[in-house]
């Protein structure tokens, strides 16, 4: 059990006739830090939806922690999860979006204390301690009192990992949290997501197309393409000697777009 | 022409009765705005079939056939309302109806990634609304119920119609009394607009003091 704390089996997600996701299959090691790479609409950012909670599947099994994410034990057998159960399994899994998605109209602060006052029973006083932590953690804390409008798309979110940080999740999810960014901004956060897997035992699985980062920090590296992995291995041996085709291809255009691996 | 004063207080009882109507009225079309206009997003199909029915049946209809059955029907099952809870009733449930579906609009007017964000913070759905959803929802809503409430301040007039002595009807008896029709119908004008005004304006600062800090919603 406690080798794997995510296992994914045969998992497929169609949208109406398109197939997002098929017949994938992976695991991830607690503690293990994962990249998932591929050309868009390869199914990447799909599988961390669906590790969220965000998007259902049509077949095949998620455990978290030997759990089905999606079922949950009635009388000795599988049956839907109902809210409560994916409530409970949530708790375990903390996610980073694109676009943010900060609460505009509350400050950095509330945005922070929110969640763990409304899922935790936190005290206001505590979450709050814990809230300036964490933004001290991401270089924001003299920013507790702005609201979201006010700050750099970085500094969103930087806020936006504090936020995520707040309820101590096992298992964290970054969805191409840079892609949104201004090139000057990158640093900022990917900075901060070096410091935070070299400093704790999340696991965390990104999806990024920022090669060089993942390159740096992932301990594995899943290449995906149309809903499948084509191609895994450590970042050593996958970008520098990819052994299949379409990865070979896609790093040549990465590489000839101007990225540094 | 010396009695004016004393017709001028006529008028000023009959705009008072005017404003308790309209205060009472939109304090109860916003409850009653607020209940339907979530139950139509509700999970439950029979949640969502009442308030449905609630809002097609109040839009459906006139609002004095609606006054009258409040003021003269209702007597006959054995609920006798005076005119003043009469008015109140048909004028607040049928202004609600209005109002849940700018309630309605407004929180599905939220992005798709708050509600996600929400998930991904495990807040249950009554969080969800309560927390995040409602209160950018509220900014969305209010040029919107300012209208309404412009419109419930206009419908009140219809209570004459159960001898309800509001500003119309006082205006009516002014003229009946004194023969004048300009001047008690001008004052009428002015009282309404002066009230319609006033709406407007704290719908103004509220919305200013709801949106100050934010972007991305309302400017």
């Amino acid at each position: 059990m406690t080798d794997t704390i995510i296992d994914i089996d045969r998992v497929t997600k169609r949208y109406g006739s398109h197939t997002v996701l098929q017949d994938l299959c992976f695991s991830v090691r607690p503690g293990e830090k994962l990249a998932l790479i591929g050309p868009s609409g390869s199914g990447k950012t799909t599988i961390l939806r669906t590790l969220m909670t965000l998007e259902t599947i049509e077949s095949g099994t998620i455990r978290i922690d030997g759990e089905p994410l999606f079922q949950m034990e009635r009388n000795g057998s599988l049956v839907p999860a109902d809210e409560a159960h994916l409530h409970r399994m949530r708790t375990k899994i903390g996610m980073v979006f694109q676009l943010f998605n900060l609460f505009p109209h509350k400050c950095v602060l509330d945005n922070v204390t929110l969640a763990p006052m409304l899922t935790k029973g936190v005290r206001k006083a505590d979450a709050e301690r814990r809230a300036m932590e964490l933004l001290d953690l991401v270089g924001l804390a003299d920013k507790a009192r702005a609201m979201p409008a006010q700050l750099s798309g970085g500094q969103k979110q930087r806020v936006a990992i504090a936020r995520a940080l707040a309820l101590q999740p096992r298992i964290m999810l970054f969805d191409e949290v840079t892609s949104a960014l201004d090139p000057e901004l990158v640093e900022e956060v990917l900075s901060v997501m070096r410091m935070l897997g070299s400093t704790t035992d999340m696991t965390m699985l990104l999806v990024t197309h920022e090669m060089s980062f993942a390159h740096d920090f992932a301990d594995r590296v899943l290449f995906f393409d149309r809903g499948r992995i084509v191609e895994e291995g450590p970042p050593d041996v996958l970008f520098t000697n990819p052994t299949h085709e379409r990865t070979q291809a896609f790093l040549k255009k990465i590489i000839a777009a101007g990225q540094r691996i | 022409m010396a009695d004016w004063a004393g017709y001028l207080g006529l008028m000023l009882d009959g705009a008072l009765v005017t404003a308790k109507l309209t205060v009472l009225g939109c304090a109860l079309a916003l409850p009653a705005a607020f209940l339907a206009g979530l139950g139509r997003l509700s999970r439950h199909s029979t949640v969502r079939a009442l308030s449905v029915a609630y809002i097609e049946f109040f839009r459906g209809t006139s609002i004095f056939v609606q006054l009258f059955w409040a003021y003269f029907v209702l007597p006959l099952i054995g609920v006798t309302l005076t005119p003043l809870q009469a008015g109140v009733l048909a004028l607040g449930l049928n202004v609600g109806a209005y109002g849940a579906e700018v309630v309605r609009a407004a929180v599905q007017s939220i992005g798709r990634e708050q509600h996600e964000a929400c998930i991904a913070l495990n807040l249950t759905r009554w969080q969800s609304l309560r927390h995040v959803l409602l209160p950018q929802a509220a900014v969305v809503m209010v040029p919107t119920f300012c209208n309404n409430a412009i419109e419930l301040l206009k419908a009140t007039s219809v209570v004459s119609l159960i001898s309800l002595s509001d500003l119309t009807f006082q205006a009516q008896v002014v003229r009946s009394q004194t023969g004048s029709t300009a001047l008690p119908f001008l004052t009428v004008l002015v009282i309404y607009f002066a009230y319609a005004s006033l709406i407007s304006a704290g719908m103004k600062a509220l919305e200013r003091r709801m949106t100050r800090g934010l972007d991305g919603l309302r400017t």
